[in-house]
């Protein structure tokens, strides 16, 4: 018997995430932690699994042993399945032709056999690196009562942030007239998300043009989706309302793990009808001894310090006297007794000696010029020695 | 190790906590935060590198079968092996199984199919770390027919149990059932390994000869007939047989000796929850205590227990309690000593305790 899939999802996960420095040295950015207990990856993965899409290939590329291993099976999605599931796409070699990939639309690209395994309707584009909560299928059902060839997901950003985003201008029935990437004049606030649906003969037709093209840098929001707008194909934008962050900056990912925080928090991870599935870790409930004011904290926590305004990730220990304030623990960190640790971000298996100081208080460290606005960045593995010190807006990557 | 099989009994002395068995069988008894107590013997297993377990279950598994599910949070979801429910099996002329051995009967077919070449039984009212394959190993070293593991402890129940007289040697001289003794016994903690051909033999004897009880009619009377020895297991040991020892056992997980010995080195596996991290609220004040993924703490806590999903209100104190999954405090309430089952909704400005001997039990899904 034949068997198809409607919609298959294909999940971009190669970026480097420079802009991320210590923290995707040795791991792609989707790996990056989040919430205490999660991985960026979570989000777009429970999403499609929300949304009753059960083929995911996710396509990587740049260190991707950690995220290889976290995406496993894809049991912790529920996306074990005999046929679909999620599967993880590396480049490959090839009679001729082998290469990386080259570019969004390339990665896609050179997956095409992949799609065509499901015989699929519809392509779910998606990124990895972004913070929210999205129903997928009322998308697909918004494209499909459109007659669409390609709907853009697209949200309202402030007039003055816009000039950062992939703007749409549209026309008031929703469809796209006009795609700028990065636009130094905005004529509209509606950025798109980097959430595209494909009707897949039409996905397939482009890339294979794309290909061809020697111009073409082989990417979506350069190429692919000017060239269909350009051949007058029916492009739609579907607007999103609701939490979405894209945390591809220090900045940006340590605001989106602070609104997780509080009763009623910016973003609420904790709905029942939409989970937010993860590889939840085997560690017994945290240990609560110390003071923790307005934070969240992960299971396997040993916490006699005090934790203000921070999320405390999976296994962390933090000892007595020991203060984290305005903080990420990414996980399996040591924060050693009457340490202090302020305004940062610290990535897993960190070591901080006792009585060390990392960064300074918000107030203070706000004003300190540099890539992180202040934000102090201790990477995977880091060792901060007793009495060590790192200033305010740091970035390590070895050893203090 | 020497091929293993493992059967847990998953539903042997509900009758010594009623209130936590009266909507569940003991194996699915909620502890520890996020854990069931079957984990701890399951886990036992794993990680002892058995890979076949056969669970026996009676009344009420449906608690139990959710929460092993195929077994795969356990690494037992297997092509070969792995997890098998046995359910209670009673022909025309039986009714369900009363006692250890009838529950044996019943997983005879799941033994005789198993390749393994010895079996360790176990049941899941307790909470402790075992290697069993140490058990195995000195099994086979004293060339023993069966080998009885027993923890040295005070008796304080009158419920049934066994004490043993062990030779220096390791050989069991003597077996008492429900001796009158006050003092320290090497007290059987119903984990025993044999041969499986050596079990086998053992089961079908038993059906030939009528016998009801496997400790009155092969044990005790095992002792000169068979090759029986004793295994001295000196770890944190805590037998859940009173609603008191349930508590207790739980708190004793506040003592980080406690907490390493039981979930350092290896993990405790149980069925897997995506709740999001635990909450702490400005006003939340905790003190050593055990929080779960999904917890909102806004008021005060102490020397308590919280299970996955609990809310504390604004203004509340809850101090040497246990509260079950996705247990509702509203505000300014007072809670001490209370054991509540999972599901119960406290009402603001409720005011409720028991003592250190005895705690207030609220059944699941209450609403006070």
């Amino acid at each position: 018997m034949l068997r198809k899939k409607e919609c298959v999802a294909m999940l971009l996960a190669g970026g480097q995430g420079s802009r991320l420095y210590a923290l995707t040295s040795n791991i792609a950015k989707p790996a990056v932690s989040f919430g205490a207990k999660y991985r960026i990856i979570d989000f777009p993965l429970s999403n499609c699994i929300n949304s009753g899409i059960d083929t995911v290939g996710v396509l990587t590329q740049y260190q991707p042993l950690v995220l290889n291993e976290y995406v496993g099976n894809g049991q912790p999605w529920d996306l074990d399945r005999t046929f679909g599931g999620v599967h993880i796409l590396s480049p490959y070699e090839a009679k001729t032709d082998t290469s990386w990939y080259k570019g969004t639309a390339n990665a896609i690209y050179q997956n095409i056999r992949f799609m065509k395994m499901y015989d699929p309707e519809y392509v779910l584009i998606l990124s990895g690196d972004h913070i929210y909560k999205m129903d997928y299928d009322k998308m697909l059902a918004a494209h499909k009562a459109a007659k669409a060839d390609c709907t853009i997901a697209c949200m309202q950003v402030p007039m003055k942030e816009a000039s950062r985003f992939g703007i749409l201008n549209t026309n008031k029935d929703g469809t796209i007239y006009e795609f700028e990437e990065k636009p130094a004049k905005p004529k509209s606030d509606l950025a798109s998300m980097g959430i595209y649906i494909f009707t897949a003969e039409k996905l397939f037709k482009y890339l294979e043009l794309d290909n061809q093209d020697p111009n073409s840098d082989k990417d979506f929001g350069k190429n692919v989706l000017p060239a269909m707008l350009k051949a007058g194909e029916k492009m739609y934008s579907y607007r999103f309302e609701g939490y979405w962050k894209d945390v591809g900056t220090i900045s940006s990912l340590w605001e989106a793990n602070m609104d997780l925080l509080g009763v009623v928090p910016n973003f609420e991870l904790s709905e029942n009808d939409r989970v937010i599935h993860s590889k939840s870790p085997l560690a017994p409930p945290a240990f609560i001894e110390g003071e923790v004011i307005n934070s969240i904290v992960a299971t396997g926590g040993e916490i006699e310090g005090k934790i203000v305004n921070s999320v405390i990730g999976t296994n962390c220990v933090v000892e007595k006297g020991a203060e984290v304030v305005d903080s990420v623990l990414m996980g399996n960190t040591i924060v050693k007794a009457g340490a202090k640790v302020n305004y940062a971000i610290i990535d897993e298996d960190v070591v901080i000696g006792e009585k060390a100081v990392i960064g300074a208080p918000i107030e203070e460290a706000s004003k300190v010029e540099g890539k992180t606005s202040g934000i102090t960045v201790l990477g995977r593995g880091v060792n901060v020695s007793k009495n060590g010190k790192v200033p305010a807006g740091e970035i390590l990557d070895k050893n203090v | 190790m020497a091929s293993t099989v493992g059967v847990i009994f998953s539903s042997i002395n509900e009758q010594n906590v009623p209130e936590l068995t009266k909507v569940r069988s003991m194996g699915s008894i909620p502890f520890g935060g996020r854990y069931r107590i079957v984990d701890f013997a399951l886990s036992n297993m794993v990680n002892s590198g058995i890979t076949t377990v056969g669970m026996i279950t009676k009344n009420n598994y449906q608690s139990l079968m959710d929460h092993i599910g195929s077994g795969k949070y356990w690494d037992l979801a297997r092509k070969d092996g792995g997890l098998i429910l046995l359910p209670p099996y009673s022909d025309e002329t039986e009714t369900l199984y009363k006692n250890r051995l009838e529950a044996l009967k019943g997983a005879t077919a799941f033994l005789k199919k198993a390749k393994e070449d010895f079996v360790v039984l176990a049941d899941s009212d307790a909470v402790y770390k075992l290697d069993y394959s140490k058990v195995i190993n000195y099994h086979i070293q004293k060339n023993a027919d069966i080998t009885m593991v027993y923890h040295e402890h005070k008796l304080v129940k009158s419920h049934s149990y066994m004490t043993f007289d062990v030779a220096k040697d390791g050989r069991i001289k003597g077996i008492e059932i429900n001796p009158a003794s006050g003092g320290v016994e090497k007290n059987y903690i119903n984990v025993m390994v044999a041969r499986t051909s050596f079990l086998l033999r053992l089961i079908q004897d038993a059906i030939q000869h009528g016998y009801k009880s496997f400790g009155k009619d092969i044990l005790s009377p095992g002792v000169s007939t068979y090759n029986l020895y004793g295994y001295k297991f000196d770890g944190y040991y805590a037998n859940i047989d009173s609603i008191n020892a349930y508590f207790n056992a739980n708190l004793d997980l506040l003592d980080r000796k406690v907490r390493d010995e039981i979930f350092g080195e290896r993990d405790v596996y149980t069925k897997v929850n995506d709740s999001a991290p635990a909450k702490f609220a400005d006003t939340a004040c905790v003190k050593n205590s055990l929080v779960s993924d999904g917890c909102l703490i806004e008021g005060t806590v102490e020397n308590c227990i919280l299970f996955r999903g609990v809310k504390i209100g604004k203004g509340t104190v809850v101090k040497n309690c246990i509260l079950m999954t996705d247990n509702i405090v509203g505000e300014n309430c007072n809670l001490a000593y209370v054991v509540s089952d999972k599901n119960s909704v406290i009402r603001d400005n409720r005011v409720l305790a028991g003592c250190e001997i005895q705690p207030y039990f609220i059944n699941k899904g209450s609403l006070i």
